[in-house]
């Protein structure tokens, strides 16, 4: 998309996706268009294909695309590895982060930084120089409120269910991504915490960042008030408004737009059903 | 019609040559004669055995080898990997540095800078169990110290030799190996610390073979009361076309002493590598074990710790890695024979290809060892579905008061890691690698010589291979 000065303004655009989890379709046709600075609430019931649509984003590899696109500035990211797409400025904050044992935060995360801003750095490669780094990973630390002794600690390794999201906030802050994905980065998080975090994401996302907040509640949309709120349902996106039908969800529930939605809603009670099998 | 001059093989013949071509004090003479004889009469180990049940030794031929009875021709050794210091950075660096040796990292000849060179007290150096140098500085041989080739020293200190070699921690009499080594062992190192001497920097063994050969080298260190060492040895070499190693490591850490010994094995994946070690630990000694097991076709290895005066404590680490179709097959045992004793064993292995690994682990607690705290852990990381890793601990308590736990995991690489590093920016190998770091950076944590630990980790990092 060309802005009205003329400069490109990245987009993340999802085009008719359809994405099988264990051979089982689980998304079935969603699109989402994302301008870089705009902000998107995603919610929907439990088990609506959330995570799923996230994790399609980012490149897991269990999550089979069946059809549709996923377009950053026009060019097909799908053909690429998680890798790749990180490195050309997509990012998600999980909603379950998985422990690496023996490998510190501070190691992982210059890594990662380096090669996020060296898209084209080589295997083997000078890594940022660990005084910078360090420097700027202190400073983020403190802005984030968490203690330095973090950064020695093993990648989310006995880290409680709020420190992993506190985590996954700063290597967004250490990124500085494009796109970020944020997979429930609320839940966990004690009441300071969730409002600290809202801050912060606001902060973040100051220096342009297109947001996806995956939520089933409002704190976080505190200070990152939707531009669009998208609501899916049984593997498609059902409707989409605007910070309204946050706050209406959020108080009242799917009920109305189960009722207004029959079909997603039957493909909603046959996707539990399916999953309930599944064990 | 005989093919060569030299005769090959262990047989009478050779023995006797291998006699003859050495000036040693009649009662080595007699142990050998007693170690040959034992190795005629001990079985030749096979898959009946319990210890021998999961290393198949039958396409080895000892008669392809030869007793070292004339030096080599050449005096250089292949480079090592333990003495360069490595490099000071942290674990994700340097991925694909393929150059830097471990004797290099450890001592930081070549590249290394000279700040983060490891200063060695002394080393010694073996190609084809023929003792080629050895040093150590002028102040430590004033306070008493003893360093060199086990060969030369025998006949300058007969009587501190004949005390300790094969008494007290050696049994010649083990297995067929044993006996072998006993009989025809040569070259090999000797560290003797006297009472209350503290060498701070670290001594170095390096041994080597051309292709080919084999290595006889024997090691004994006496620590006396009080006394403190650091002692790094290296066994390499062998090149695509085999070897044998055939060794034997006694150690004594006396009363109140503490030794930090590192045992690297890096042959030839074509060498076949046999070695019994044995530490005994006094009352309140320390001792900090560290085996790497990187190299050879097939290790069969005994390493046993024997905690024999109250107070003593073991710390015992192990970092081994397989590729291609490597069999590596330690067996540990901590054996507490005083009370109040502590071990703490931990082995870690990486698999690759088709590489067979094997731990047998033993805590025997015997009666009157009471309050003994004994602990064993071996884990193992899959980096291949045709690698195979069985793990066998073992308890055996006769007293009482007793605190012993083992445990023992198998595992893959994660997919969900190497994702989650992926979703970061990693490549898919850069993943793999720092998530094999991380498996070993337990074991890394307790060994307290950096420059082992970069070393090891270094030479792991290099042999990941490529991931699809
Ligand atoms: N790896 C997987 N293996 C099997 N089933 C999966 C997997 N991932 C997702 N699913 C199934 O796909 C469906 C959608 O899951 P998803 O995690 O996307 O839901 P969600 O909207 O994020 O839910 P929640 O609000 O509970 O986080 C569920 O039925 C789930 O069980
Ligand atoms: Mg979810």
């Amino acid at each position: 998309m060309i802005s009205r000065t003329g400069e490109m303004t990245d987009t993340l655009k999802i085009t008719n996706l359809h994405v099988n989890v264990a051979d089982k379709p689980i998304l079935k046709g969603v699109d989402l268009e994302i301008v870089r600075g705009e902000t998107h609430a995603l919610m929907g019931p439990n088990g609506s294909g959330k995570s799923t649509l996230g994790l399609a984003i980012m490149g897991h590899p269990g999550y089979e695309i069946t059809s549709g696109s996923v377009e950053l500035n026009g060019e097909d990211i799908l053909e690429k590895d998680a890798d790749e797409r990180a490195r050309s400025g997509v990012f998600m904050a999980f909603q379950r982060p998985v422990a690496i044992p023996g490998v510190k935060m501070a190691d992982f995360l210059r890594h990662a930084a380096t090669n996020i801003r060296r898209p084209d750095r080589k295997e083997g490669e000078d890594l940022i120089p660990m005084r910078e780094f360090r420097k700027e990973l202190r400073e983020k630390m403190g802005q984030l409120k968490m203690d330095t002794e973090f950064a020695r600690r093993y990648v989310n390794d006995g880290f409680s269910g709020g420190e992993m999201k506190r985590a996954e906030i700063l290597q967004m802050a250490m990124l500085k991504p494009k796109f970020a994905i944020l997979d429930e980065t609320d839940s966990g998080l004690d009441v300071d915490a969730v409002k600290l975090a809202s801050q912060s994401i606001a902060e973040i996302g100051r220096e342009k960042m297109g947001i996806l907040i995956i939520t089933h509640h409002d704190k976080l949309l505190e200070h990152n008030i939707p531009d669009k709120t998208h609501v899916i349902l049984g593997g498609r996106i059902v409707e989409t408004g605007g910070p309204e039908l946050a706050q209406e969800l959020h108080q009242h529930g799917y009920d109305r737009i189960r009722a207004a939605h029959p079909e997603a809603a039957a493909e909603d009670d046959k996707m539990k059903v399916e999953a309930a099998a599944a064990g | 019609m005989p093919q060569t001059e030299t005769a090959t093989g262990f047989t009478p013949e050779t023995f006797e040559a291998f006699l003859a071509s050495r000036d040693e004090p009649t009662w080595l003479t007699e142990q050998r004669r007693a170690a040959f004889a034992a190795f005629g009469e001990l079985p030749q180990p096979h898959s009946g055995m319990e210890e021998w049940r999961r290393t198949d030794i039958r396409l080895l031929r000892l008669d392809k080898y030869a007793p070292a009875l004339e030096r080599p021709a050449v005096d250089s050794l292949p480079a090592a990997l333990l003495t360069s210091g490595g490099s000071t950075s942290s674990i994700d660096e340097d991925l694909l540095d393929q150059t830097a040796p471990l004797v290099e990292q450890l001592t930081g000849v070549g590249d290394t800078p000279a700040e983060t060179r490891l200063a060695l007290a002394g080393q010694t150096a073996a190609l084809n169990s023929h003792s080629i140098s050895s040093q150590l500085i002028e102040e430590h041989a004033k306070q008493g110290v003893i360093f060199g080739s086990l060969d030369q020293v025998v006949t300058q200190h007969p009587d501190l030799v004949q005390k300790y070699l094969f008494t007290r921690a050696g049994d010649l009499r083990y297995d067929r190996f044993a006996a072998l080594h006993a009989a025809f062992w040569s070259g090999g190192t000797i560290l003797y610390v006297p009472q209350g001497v503290r060498i701070e920097q670290p001594l170095y063994i390096q041994s080597s073979i051309t292709p080919g050969s084999a290595d006889f080298g024997h090691t004994l260190v006496v620590l006396e009361e009080g006394a403190e060492a650091t002692l790094l040895a290296e066994l390499s070499g062998g090149e695509e076309a085999g070897g044998l190693h055939c060794g034997g490591v006694e150690i004594i850490v006396g009363r109140g002493a503490f030794l930090r010994y590192v045992n690297l094995q890096n042959w030839d994946n074509t060498v076949w590598h046999f070695a019994h070690h044995k530490a005994l630990v006094e009352a309140d000694a320390r001792l900090q074990w560290t085996v790497g097991a990187l190299g050879s076709k097939v290790s069969k290895v005994n390493q046993h710790v024997a905690l024999v005066g109250p107070g003593a404590n073991a710390q015992v680490n192990g970092v081994m890695f397989a590729e291609g179709r490597q069999h590596l097959d330690y067996h540990t045992l901590q054996h507490h024979e005083a009370k109040s004793c502590r071990s703490d064993l931990l082995y870690k292995g990486g698999l690759q290809d088709q590489s067979r690994m094997v731990w047998r682990g033993m805590i025997k607690v015997d009666p009157g060892a009471d309050k003994t705290d004994g602990y064993q852990r071996n884990d193992n990381l899959m980096l291949s579905d045709d690698a195979r890793a069985d793990s066998i601990p073992g308890l055996e308590i006769e007293a009482d008061d007793v605190i012993c736990t083992h445990g023992a995991t198998t595992g893959r690489v994660d997919d969900e890691q190497i994702f989650y590093l992926q979703a970061r920016g990693l490549t898919r190998n850069e993943a793999t690698r720092v998530i094999v770091a991380g498996f070993f950076q337990q074991v890394f944590d307790r060994i307290t010589i950096p420059s082992v630990r970069e070393a090891l980790g270094h030479a792991i990092r290099r042999r990941i291979r490529e991931y699809e």
